[in-house]
């Protein structure tokens, strides 16, 4: 660039340019504020209200800026802007949610709606969800049972004996495509699966775990992968170099190290498909009873009674419907808690 | 050229004993992996052949099944065109959400925050989907049904909002709108992910010549991340493609092929017509909903498969 | 207990890249023998070769004979598992097992080869290892705590502690003080003098004022050229390599006009 040279004067040179003050933001956000409260005034709705402040806030600031400043400060201030109104925004379904299930799914709650089935429920008669939430833990725990070994072994294989072989690599792409399998289709194949060994009709508990468990694998694999791949070679190293064989290497040394990892994923994993209804739908049925055994009948679930009693479209089953729901959240938003602390008390050990 | 110097020493004692190269324990637990590894392929491959064998009586039955189409192919179509219709919008009003939290988690928050708003994105994603379909069929629908309203009022004169406006919001909208709440998580997390790794010298460097914080992500983030944000929208539609129970819920269904999203009448999805059919599905019946299945297996399979790939390629790339 | 290693005609490989070409050596009993050479001549992957620790990485193989008391360590009859008892390995960088305390790692070798064995027995060998490498005193009040607590010289006289508690016929040294400060250098080097009157030592060291002071013999390993594999040049008493080598190359490089 020959041309800068013949330049007389390169005001670029100055370091202090005319700068917005540190309580612009601030105040532009004050100002976007009083004119949404103020359409709230004139009689908008809320959306409508918290809308106009967010574009005040978004052309006033890049404007100001741009007079101010200079065109590229505004097009960051607008950037700015945008980043924070877009996680703002994403905030409000999920205390909108949270608000709504709690507030009207609080007043279902009681100890006959968790200890009572709906077997010859009538009218305005109190039932419950007993018979879901068994039907629930006996389901998930089953899937739990015969995902987590899988899981973790197959993570293991990928880790530790795999390495680079092709059908590691194959497999490593297959479980990451099967992470996408819509839930519907793994309890299609569920059912499918039984209707070839017991006929067209059936319908029973333990379709619905093997149906999870298609949902749940892929998620164990690749936490549990994540986890094996953190223990430093070192660790390996030194049990080997001790005479230890690989497999007690593995078990005592590289698992231990991240037991707590994968706890967490499976943990994880679980509160995924203990919410999942498509496949418990179709291959597990509904009922109104009570079945303590997965390998025989009809089993209901918690989703899957939130379901029917939504579609029931009585006030009684919707409001069972928000109480189901009410307690849905609460087991899943548990475990993630549950898995949270988990991952925090073997954290510090794992850390190096 | 190699000098030895060898020295006499005496050799003492016993022998190491020998031993079998693996042992017993070595292969009982490596064939235990493998095998793991090799059921999780066989179950993949089981899913695909059981769909086949049991949907396949379905492409060709009664035509009172296909009512009111006459063939497999006018029944499905509908529903596959509701299925990418209610896939497509969730992803246009989810995406540039996703973007622009990944970013605000990445770059934007004070150090403080960002880690609460990510376990609180990821929160979204441990709603479980039935909870989705009640929150959204009762009450966001009655506020869509309010928006739907003014929609073909003003901008009427676009296909997507022509009307007449269903004010119960049992629509396609209400449907698309509680499908990106559900894809935004796992979208957003995936760009989180591909926007943290940008390397930090890139970064420096574009600030070092003077770019404002916007000009940076430009010019050193999203290049490097492209292909990662692609596999995250990817992954997203595959999600949304497969989702049931909200627009089950959601959806007041009926077989047409309408871009109308605001008013009564819209198309069902694959997955959300077999979730409402399946109670009162004959054998016949059930074979062509377990046919429609396969064909939403293979169109998300492929969807992810094509995920995978660009963000496999991506990686390769980076690495090189 | 301690023996000695005869090397013929050593070849190492990784997939077709091959790292050292042609060693042959015989390693004393009760000795120190100590590797010098520059980065990349394959000192440290020719130690891995000697209790084939190499073999864990992918694709790394041996071609040629390691003949430990008369027995070939690359038989196929042997199990790598087992010459690795025989044959112990220190570590460049200390690696305690996380998860378990000062006790439980030395033990480890015996614990994790699920030898069953009394209190009292598992009591005398951790207070014989951690004596044996001069951690005794420090530790023994605070068996219980984490490994991973300790300094970094520790750790390392931990992992000695560790690798003598099997009782091997070898300990293989892979830069033991590379990653420690000079106080716990002279620690582990003190130890190292002590050791030899039990043990056949092999020690990888980087320094060669460290390989002139704890070792009675010393290999000079260099690369004939970049991209070439790895040879040994000399192995020479350790007085008479580092006073008048037989190599000019070797002098060289230990009076450092070397690149």
């Amino acid at each position: 660039m020959t041309a800068l040279d013949t330049r007389p004067e390169r005001p670029e040179t100055r370091l202090s340019k005319p700068r917005l003050p540190q309580w612009a933001p601030l105040l532009v956000l004050a100002v976007a504020a009083a004119l949404g409260a103020l359409a709230w005034l004139i009689g908008a709705n809320t959306a409508l209200s918290v809308l106009v402040a967010v574009v005040a806030y978004l052309v006033v600031m890049p404007v100001w800026s741009g007079v101010v400043e200079s065109r590229r400060a505004a097009i960051d201030r607008l950037a700015t802007g945008l980043v924070w109104s877009a996680f703002l925004v994403a905030l409000v379904p999920l205390v909108w949610l949270i608000v709504t299930v709690v507030s009207n799914g609080i007043s279902t709650i009681n100890p006959e709606f968790l200890t009572y089935d709906m077997r010859g429920v009538l009218g305005n008669e109190q039932g419950g969800l007993y018979h879901a939430l068994i039907g629930t833990l006996l389901i998930t725990g089953l899937a739990a049972l015969i995902s987590v070994p899988v899981g973790i072994l197959a993570a293991v294989y990928l880790v530790e004996y795999g390495a680079k072989s092709r059908m590691a690599r194959i497999l490593t792409f297959l479980v990451d495509v099967m992470t996408g399998i819509p839930s519907i289709v793994a309890g299609l194949f569920a059912l499918s699966l039984f209707v070839l060994i017991f006929g067209p009709a059936v319908r029973l508990g333990f379709g619905g775990s093997v149906a999870l468990s298609l949902l749940m694998i892929p998620t164990v694999v690749r936490s549990t992968e994540e986890m094996l791949r953190l223990v430093p070679d070192d660790l390996r190293e030194a049990s080997y170099a001790l005479g230890v064989p690989k497999w007690r290497t593995i078990l005592k040394v590289v698992v231990p190290t991240c037991v707590g990892g994968i706890v967490t994923g499976v943990v994880l994993a679980i509160s995924r498909v203990i919410g999942e209804t498509a496949p418990l739908l179709v291959v597990a049925g509904f009922t109104s009873s009570v079945n303590m055994n997965p390998f025989d009948g009809r089993m209901m679930t918690l989703p899957v009674f939130i379901y029917t009693q939504y579609t029931a479209s009585t006030a009684q089953g919707l409001s069972y419907a928000w109480g189901g729901a009410l307690v849905l959240i609460v087991i899943v938003m548990a475990l993630n808690i549950v898995a949270r602390i988990i991952g925090k008390i073997f954290a510090p050990k794992t850390g190096r | 050229m190699t000098s030895t110097a060898t020295r006499p020493d005496p050799r003492p004692e016993a022998e190491p004993d020998a031993k079998p190269p693996l042992a017993l324990g070595d292969r009982v637990f490596k064939a235990l992996s493998v095998g793991s590894g090799a059921l999780i392929m066989v179950a993949l491959a089981g899913v695909f052949i059981f769909l086949a064998l049991e949907g396949y009586p379905g492409l060709s039955v009664d035509e009172d099944f296909y009512n009111p189409a006459t063939t497999f192919l006018g029944y499905a179509g509908p529903l596959l065109f509701g299925t990418v219709l209610a896939a497509v919008i969730a992803l246009v009003i989810a995406v540039p959400f996703a973007i622009g939290i990944a970013l605000f988690i990445s770059h934007y928050a004070p150090r403080r925050l960002a880690v609460p708003v990510a376990y609180l994105i990821d929160l979204l994603a441990a709603v479980p989907s039935v909870v989705f379909g009640l929150w959204g069929g009762r009450e966001l629908a009655q506020h869509i049904g309010g928006a739907s309203v003014w929609l073909e009022e003003h901008l009427g004169f676009i296909p997507l909002f022509a009307g007449p406006a269903a004010k119960s919001g049992s629509t396609m909208l209400t449907a698309a709108v509680v499908l990106a709440i559900m894809i935004l998580p796992i979208t957003t997390a995936i760009c989180r992910e591909v926007f943290a790794q940008t390397p930090r010298l890139h970064e420096e460097a574009a600030l070092a010549l003077g770019a404002t914080r916007w000009e940076m992500i430009r010019t050193a983030v999203f290049p490097y991340a492209r292909s990662g944000m692609v596999s995250a929208v990817m992954l997203g539609l595959g999600r949304a493609l497969g989702e049931t129970m909200a627009v089950a819920m959601i959806l007041s269904a009926s077989p047409v092929v309408t871009l109308n999203i605001i008013s009564g009448q819209s198309p069902a999805t694959i997955a959300s017509n077999i979730a409402s059919n399946y109670k009162e599905a004959s054998p016949d019946g059930q074979a062509v909903l377990i046919a429609t299945g396969l064909v939403l297996f293979a169109f998300t399979f492929g969807v992810n498969f094509l995920a995978r790939y660009l963000a496999g390629r991506g990686q390769r790339r980076m690495a090189r | 207990m301690a023996k000695s290693i005869d090397v013929s005609d050593l070849d190492i490989y990784y997939g077709s890249f091959k790292a050292v070409e042609g060693v042959n050596m015989t390693i004393r009993a009760r000795a120190v023998t100590a590797f010098i050479g520059p980065s990349g001549c394959g000192k440290s992957t020719f130690l891995r070769s000697l209790n084939r620790m190499h073999e864990v990485i992918p694709g790394a193989r041996v071609e040629g004979k390691v003949v430990v008391d008369g027995q070939s360590l690359y038989d196929p009859s042997v199990d790598p598992v087992a010459v690795r008892r025989q044959i112990g390995m220190v570590f460049q960088r200390p690696n305690p097992f996380p998860t378990m305390s000062i006790y439980d790692n030395v033990l480890a070798g015996n614990r994790l080869n699920s030898k069953r064995m009394k209190k009292s027995e598992a009591d005398t060998i951790v207070e014989k290892s951690l004596k044996g490498a001069n951690l005794w005193n420090e530790v023994k009040d605070r068996l219980g705590k984490p490994g991973m607590g300790l300094s970094g010289g520790q750790q390392q006289r931990l992992c000695i502690a560790r690798a003598i508690a099997v009782e091997p016929q070898v300990l293989l040294m892979d830069e033991p003080c590379s990653a420690l400060d000079p106080i716990s250098t002279s620690a582990i080097e003190d130890l190292i003098h002590e050791l030899k009157s039990d043990y056949t030592i092999v020690i990888v060291t980087h320094n060669m004022q460290q390989a002139a002071r704890v070792s009675d013999d010393t290999g000079f390993f260099n690369l004939k050229a970049t991209g070439e594999p790895g040879h040994l040049v000399e192995f020479n008493a350790t007085k008479k390599m580092f006073s008048s080598p037989d190599e000019s190359s070797t002098e060289a490089y230990i009076s450092g006009r070397f690149g």
